[in-house]
């Protein structure tokens, strides 16, 4: 048996399951975010939508400020899903669900919660607009949320919890 | 911004078919799955970077050319700009916030919409979460400046 060259063994290693669900979903991404770009000049990002839903319950100032665009990121946010139901309907077979323990998913939603706010944005935000933006800011806030997380996930499974 | 009596009709049809293919891409690249996010964070599976970078890619070369080549937005009449945010701590301090929740549960806001697409109910436990997280965020920021302080923090 002849054995791989060494960059195909890499590429099998650091890409078990291959690039191109990555890739092409990736192009996917940006093109959702650069067609509301292209017809509105919004970069739109994923997270200020927890802030501009919760004015519709709550008068803080806080949230106010978001009224007049909390209209339009609830029907990007149910695009998303519907988008992605899509995918389910032509891929999956059936619905998928997560075996990441509830209590992990609950206590990191309220630091995502709190760190999307504070930081000014998030994966989609500063990771795919505001990367795409060479922007300094965004660039540092990828850095910091990407360096922190691994560690986090490396420290929760080296404590051993699966998954 | 558009406000939502004076805007064009074809304004919210349009970002409905953004975020159609927003969350296709999101359920296609498998980010809608926390495992595989997790995998990434493990560095078990480096896949992530093709999506991030490649949505980037994506938005560097619209986010690059419409300016040049339009002055105004069809749907708004808003000038296209990059997405530029001004630096402060607040950036690396809430970046480090999310970076902790993200490495707990590997699921991020879109891609947590996007679990919900793909039928995975039990994210609704990081959905409660992110708005419990944004609403003490929002809370206190409010008590912040409401209060004595009523210099401009330039959150956003």
């Amino acid at each position: 048996m002849v054995a791989d060259p060494v960059p195909l063994q890499l590429a099998a290693e650091l890409f078990p399951n291959g690039i191109s669900r990555y890739a092409i979903g990736g192009l996917f991404v940006g093109l959702g975010a650069a067609v509301i770009y292209v017809g509105t000049g919004i970069s739109a990002g994923a997270s200020t939508f927890l802030e501009s839903t919760l004015s519709y319950v709550s008068s803080q100032s806080r949230f106010q400020q978001y009224v007049a665009s909390r209209d339009w990121r609830l029907v990007f946010t149910l695009g998303i899903i519907l988008g992605a139901a899509v995918y389910a309907v032509v891929y999956q077979n059936g619905a998928w669900t997560t075996d990441v323990a509830w209590w992990r998913l609950l206590l990191g939603g309220i630091f995502v919660g709190i760190g999307t706010r504070v930081g000014k944005g998030c994966t989609s935000g500063h990771g795919v607009c505001g990367v795409g933006s060479a922007s300094k800011t965004s660039l540092a806030g990828v850095l910091a949320f990407l360096l922190v997380a691994i560690l986090t996930a490396q420290v929760v499974a080296a404590l051993g919890v699966t998954p | 911004m558009a406000t939502s009596t004076d805007r064009h009709p074809l304004f919210i049809p349009l970002v409905l078919v953004g975020g159609l293919i927003f969350g296709f891409g999101l359920g296609y690249s498998h980010m809608a799955r926390p495992e595989v996010v997790l995998n990434f964070l493990q560095f078990e599976d480096f896949g992530l970077l093709f999506v991030m970078f490649g949505g980037a890619a994506v938005t560097g070369i619209v986010f690059f050319v419409m300016p040049r080549v339009l002055d105004r937005a069809p749907l708004t009449g808003d000038p296209f700009e990059r997405r530029l945010k001004s630096f402060d701590r607040n950036v690396l301090i809430g970046g480090a916030i999310f970076g902790v929740g993200w490495g707990l549960s590997g699921i991020c806001p879109g891609a947590a919409y996007a679990s919900l697409g793909i039928g995975n109910v039990t994210i609704l436990w990081a959905l409660a979460g992110m708005f419990i997280g944004a609403c003490l965020q929002g809370w206190w920021r409010s008590r912040a400046t409401d209060g004595v302080d009523p210099s401009p923090t330039g959150a956003d």
